[in-house]
């Protein structure tokens, strides 16, 4: 293999990707108990008979969940069907009870399909409500799980409600395998079922993944790979776990179906257990708990009060740009949408700010804040568009009041601009500014007037410098042409 | 629950050695073969019952015929912690301390 490049080694393999998406309903409540689901509490603060398992205590579903776990069927088109929850049997200590509560071959949504922001369609096979597991840590030598002496457990995650969404193997690169997730993500966060935040767990993907040679219609042996925290480590670990099926088979050897371990600092995928050694998890009825089975009346109400999602967001501001945006504009729509400024974005608007200003003030400054972007007080987003648009503050200027607005988590944009020494020169400061500098540069001022266009970025320097840099370009730039018209005139 | 198809077959040694390792526990050959034969004679049972025409009844996954049981996403107060810990073997920063385990969850 060494002797062909990589394109061509790629022309003659297709990967073939499927993923399976864990997400953490923001309810009050775990899935079946009364105790907090919080994200960073302190250790087993938030347990309680039915999620430690002991025996007698009763399972109760919580009515939020399912509604979260409706809206996500519903945004993916899914058909929300009569379910059934199941016990999944195995040892080991993320859950006290040594099962889990999952719905297995009755989910509550299936057959539905995302659309990627091309327009490629992914088929979503389910979507099914289950509890999370406790959280453990391995303690060790090196922390790594191999090599850990024991480990602790921290059962205030056990029984947070989830919902696993599982996708036809559909997508055919890493690139569309993180189109997907971030559209996903996109999704669950305009539903309200999550926050989205793959950093903290509340959103997991594992990847199935497997390759064959381009143009056949059968599928390889796949290997699961676990541990993906971003959809940077997500489009790695394909990468590298494609190569390394297409590397194993064109040595000669066979696949072997295995879930792995991606290790983001080492770059590879690591074998954890083969499937001869899989769990046979013995699923069945869980009998603590009835059928659940939705009525058509509250799957409406689902369906009528889903807001609008990314695409549909994406489509508005789109149209709102003119509907033909560039590709700089494509991106930045993106972004905003990605990120949750689009509402930011749409009152500036509706406040009178353009669209192209807000949309760039978003997708770059606004976006580049953070977690602060999305305190920004619209606001005072919008007034200080406001005062950029209309000539009041540069461009220069408006990008750094955004920066103290931002970081100071809001304020009045005109104060701040005043404070920072922003203020606009009055008309007559300009003019006897100007009026000097022409008068110290007569040699250059000629030139200017004769057409030379390059002169104009000194008579601009040489107002800034007079006037400590509160002068506003865009204004310099309109006296300077208004003035060489006169003297033309003439 | 499989085990009671019509036409499978019935309940072996290797079963039985199957589901002992699933469920962790250490059996002697002797108590191997007394579960195989008691537990053949439980599934010979569910066979009697697999063997009736029921063919006109829905399936059902539980016994009373009740649906969307729920309750309102409210908190409610969680256990004592230091309570909790203190009835576990083994306790390491307000966790439960548990052996070396291999691999990540199934
Ligand atoms: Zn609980």
């Amino acid at each position: 293999m060494t002797d062909r490049s990589d394109s061509e080694r790629d022309a003659e393999w297709e990967m073939v990707v499927g993923l399976e998406v864990h997400c953490e309903l923001a309810t009050a409540t775990k899935l079946f108990c009364g105790c907090r689901n919080a994200f960073g509490d302190e250790p087993n603060v938030n347990i309680c008979p039915v999620c430690l398992g002991l025996p007698g205590a009763l399972p109760v579903l919580n009515e939020q969940a399912v509604e979260l776990a409706m809206r996500i069927g519903a945004a993916l088109h899914c058909e929300i069907r009569p379910s059934v929850f199941a016990r999944k049997n195995y040892f080991y200590p993320d859950q006290a009870k040594d099962y889990q509560i999952s719905q297995y071959d009755l989910p509550l949504n299936a057959d539905g399909w995302l659309e990627l922001p091309d327009g490629t369609r992914i088929g979503v096979t389910r979507a099914h409500m289950e509890e999370d597991t406790g959280k453990l840590s391995h303690v060790g030598a090196s922390g790594r799980i191999n090599a850990a002496e024991h480990a602790l457990v921290d059962y205030n995650r056990s029984g947070v409600p989830l919902v696993e969404i599982v996708s036809e193997p559909d997508m055919r690169s890493a690139a569309q395998a993180r189109a997907y997730a971030s559209e996903l993500r996109g999704i669950l966060v305009a539903t309200g079922a999550s926050d989205g935040r793959m950093e903290e767990g509340s959103m997991r993907v594992d990847a199935n993944v497997s390759v064959r040679p381009a143009g056949s219609d059968r599928f390889g042996t796949r290997c699961e790979v676990k541990n993906l925290n971003s959809l940077r480590s997500l489009g790695r670990a394909i990468e590298f776990e494609a190569a390394r099926q297409i590397g194993v088979i064109e040595g000669g050897g066979t696949v072997e179906q295995q879930t792995r371990h991606w290790d983001e600092s080492a770059g590879r995928t690591e074998p954890l257990r083969s499937k001869e050694e899989a769990n046979d998890y013995r699923y069945f009825p869980e009998p603590d708990l009835v059928p659940l089975a939705p009525d058509p009346a509250w799957q409406e109400r689902v369906h009528a009060g889903l807001g609008p999602m990314p695409a549909d967001r994406r489509a508005a501001l789109s149209e709102a740009l003119g509907g033909s945006p560039s590709t700089a504009e494509t991106d930045q729509i993106r972004a905003v949408v990605d990120l949750g400024l689009d509402g930011l974005i749409a009152a500036a608007v509706d406040a009178g700010a353009p669209v192209a200003l807000a949309l760039a003030r978003a997708a770059n400054e606004v976006a580049a804040g953070g977690e602060a972007a999305l305190d920004l007080d619209p606001a005072a987003f919008s007034e200080l568009l406001a005062l950029e648009a209309g000539g009041r503050l540069s461009a220069t200027q408006s990008k750094a009041v955004l920066g103290a607005l931002l970081e100071r988590g809001g304020g009045d944009p005109a104060a701040l601009a005043a404070e920072m020494g922003f203020e606009a020169l009055g008309a007559d400061t300009l003019g006897a500014v100007l009026d000097q500098v022409i008068g110290e540069n007569a040699d250059a001022w000629a030139r200017f007037v004769d057409g030379d266009d390059k002169v104009q970025g000194f008579f601009t320097g040489q107002v800034m410098k007079a006037t400590s840099g509160k002068a506003n370009g865009r204004e310099v730039a309109a006296e300077l042409h208004r003035r060489r018209q006169a003297a033309s005139a003439t | 629950m499989s085990d009671a198809d019509p036409g499978r077959a019935p309940l072996g040694r290797d079963d039985v050695v199957h589901v002992a390792h699933l469920a962790r526990l250490e059996l002697s050959d002797e108590e191997v073969e007394l579960f195989t034969a008691q537990l053949r004679t439980v599934l010979d049972h569910a066979a009697d019952v697999a063997a009736l025409d029921l063919s006109h009844l829905e399936p059902s996954s539980h016994p009373i015929a009740l649906q969307n049981v729920m309750r309102a996403d409210e908190p409610r107060p969680s256990l004592e912690r230091d309570e909790v810990l203190g009835a576990a073997p083994a306790v390491e920063d307000h966790r439960f301390r548990v052996p070396r385990i291999g691999g990540e969850a199934p």
